[in-house]
């Protein structure tokens, strides 16, 4: 009777609502130093995740617990329904991870690259070699096949390293700051493909410092700062929980920011949520920007600059940590 | 497991080129000296000195594929970190290296046998028997050395194991002249070291005069230092690539 009960990791891992991800007060320690504090969440089939944060947040950290590679210190986590120290083989075998710096074997050509990964994952020749072909189709990369990676620009390693990481068709993709470092174009070619992926039901993990990206292609966020989450949500969520609709940036000359203390204040009062001092520019926070910026030019201040922009992620991890995102 | 490994031609032509030169050199220049006496324990010199000669290319062989390569792999080429990515597992990979380590040797020594064979120096089928012994002997080298290197940060240990141990060895340890010329207070240490259970049997095997019961404490030691160079690796890998 017992064994209508039980049920095996296998359906666990497949029943659809599950989430693909758990992890509650998941810990990792490197001596003495926590890197990843007691953090919790978890990431649902087909969704696109992100961590965001600073340098040395512990987003790494937390990728290589998930990517089976790095046992954890503490906590709970599950990957796929099963937990990585005992089942680390298994779960690699179905996800695809992009590494922070590449593993591409530099003196291999681009397709060798593909297909001798394959082997790890023990395809078959012929079946690595016909996934490498489409792969370095899928990547745009098929005129560079038989080159070497070395030659091989920042742009085209990442989308090597991309198209590396299908090779096994993973459920789940561990992306560890995916385009950073590239240029805009590349940037934008990289994201295309992993939009693609995402609409083909491939489950996105990545990490990264850029708003931008996260704003992109993310469906949830969370917030690192410091081993710990600070907050969670989408990125539209967050913005509206944590900033205003509207930014506006003011540059005063540095005679007249000196005197500033107080008189912002006053003059958007009941306009302004709140203003920001950065060493450089006074960011108002407000629903309605232009009005924020004719009650400034209005209370007879005259800023050097005056930017009225849309609220960013940026903002928000400004407003919860008091520090800009790249530093 | 690994189905690929890259090839260091260089190292190669290098491992063989080398004792070819020597055996060259001192088996038939400095023989023709020894040899007017009535060669070693009636042997002519080259022919004394060819299965050492194999057994000591071998152990340098294993030393230099089990240094350089492995930080390498570790520090600069990540390879280990990729395939730590995939299904394959800590053990794996030492499996795969280990593998590795005994099909180097075994064509480092094919090569190596060749040559003397041509030279007139050794005698087929005598030496081709030698060589699964040599193979051996490098695995026990290469096993533990490979454990010390996944410790490294650097080439510095190398270039010191290289100089204080492996060099040493090379010239003291049986191959060049028999193990019980040295000082009495030098032959315990030489009796510890895989080297001379290698030349042993190489030279043994290759003259026709090693017996299965005298082969087999070789083999035991042989094998110890194997095994227990494995099960270091083992940990020291986990230790290096597993964070
Ligand atoms: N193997 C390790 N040994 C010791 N400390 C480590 C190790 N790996 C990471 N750390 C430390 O843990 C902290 C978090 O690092 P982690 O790489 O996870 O940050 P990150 O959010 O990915 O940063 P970045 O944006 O710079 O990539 C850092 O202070 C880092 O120095
Ligand atoms: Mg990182």
């Amino acid at each position: 009777m017992l064994r209508y009960h039980a049920r095996p990791m296998a359906q666990v891992a497949d029943d659809p609502s599950a989430p693909l991800i758990h992890a509650r007060g998941l810990t990792k320690r490197f001596g003495s130093f926590t890197a990843v504090d007691a953090i919790d969440f978890d990431v649902a089939r087909g969704e696109a995740f992100g961590f965001l944060g600073p340098n040395g947040a512990g987003k790494t950290s937390t990728m290589r617990m998930i990517g089976c590679v790095s046992p954890r210190t503490g906590g709970e986590l599950r990957v796929l329904g099963m937990d990585p120290d005992t089942r680390g083989p298994a779960i690699r075998a179905r996800i695809g991870v992009v590494p922070q710096e590449d593993w591409l074997d530099q003196e291999m050509t681009a397709r060798d690259n593909l297909v001798i990964y394959g082997r790890y994952f023990d395809l078959p020749w012929g079946e690595a070699r016909r996934r490498a072909a489409d792969l370095l189709e899928f990547v745009q990369l098929t005129d560079r096949a038989d080159s070497k990676v070395e030659p091989l620009s920042g742009g085209m390693k990442r989308r090597l390293s991309v198209a590396r990481s299908l090779i096994n068709e993973p459920s789940l993709m561990l992306l560890d700051e995916p385009t950073t470092g590239l240029d805009p174009q590349a940037r934008h070619l990289v994201w295309d493909r992993l939009y693609r992926l995402k609409q083909r039901g491939t489950t996105l993990v990545l990490t990264t410092h850029y708003m931008d990206e996260a704003e992109q292609l993310c469906d949830r966020l969370v917030v690192m700062d410091k081993a710990k989450i600070v907050a969670e949500g989408s990125p539209r969520d967050l913005i509206a929980r944590h900033s205003s609709r509207e930014v506006v940036e003011l540059r005063f000359p540095t005679e007249v920011a000196d005197t500033l203390d107080g008189r912002l204040d006053g003059i958007l009062d009941g306009i302004t949520e709140r203003i920001e001092r950065l060493p450089d520019r006074v960011l108002v926070y407000a629903d309605d920007g232009e009005a924020a910026s004719a009650a400034v030019h209005a209370g007879g201040l005259q800023p050097e600059s005056v930017l009225v922009r849309r609220s960013t992620l940026e903002d928000v991890f400004l407003r919860l940590t008091g520090r800009s995102l790249i530093e | 497991m690994l189905g690929y490994r890259r090839t260091y031609r260089g190292s190669l032509f290098a491992s063989f080129i080398q004792p070819a030169l020597f055996l060259t050199a001192i088996g038939i220049g400095l023989g023709g000296y020894v040899n007017r006496g009535s060669g070693v324990d009636g042997v002519p010199y080259h022919v004394f000195l060819a299965p050492g000669l194999l057994a000591g290319g071998a152990m340098q062989a294993a030393a230099f594929e089990s240094t350089f390569p492995i930080l390498a792999s570790i520090r600069w080429i990540k390879s280990y970190l990729a395939m730590l990515a995939s299904p394959i597992g800590v053990h794996d990979i030492v499996t795969g290296q280990l593998a590795w380590f005994a099909l180097r040797i075994t064509m480092v020594a094919t090569i190596f046998v060749t040559i003397t064979t041509l030279l007139g120096a050794s005698h087929v089928p005598g030496i081709l028997v030698a060589i699964p012994a040599v193979v051996l002997m490098g695995m026990a080298f290469a096993a533990p050395i490979a454990a010390f290197s996944a410790t490294r940060v650097n080439v510095e240990g190398f270039n010191a194991l290289f100089r204080f141990v492996i060099n040493p060895l090379f010239l003291f340890s049986g191959a060049f002249f028999p193990v019980s010329q040295l000082p009495a207070l030098l032959q315990p240490v030489a009796f510890a070291t895989p080297i001379y259970h290698g030349v042993e049997l190489s030279r043994g095997i290759a003259l026709g005069t090693m017996t299965l019961a005298g082969a087999v404490p070789h083999v035991l030691v042989l094998l110890a230092y194997v095994v227990g160079g494995t099960a270091a690796c083992l940990v020291t890998f986990r230790r290096r690539l597993v964070t």
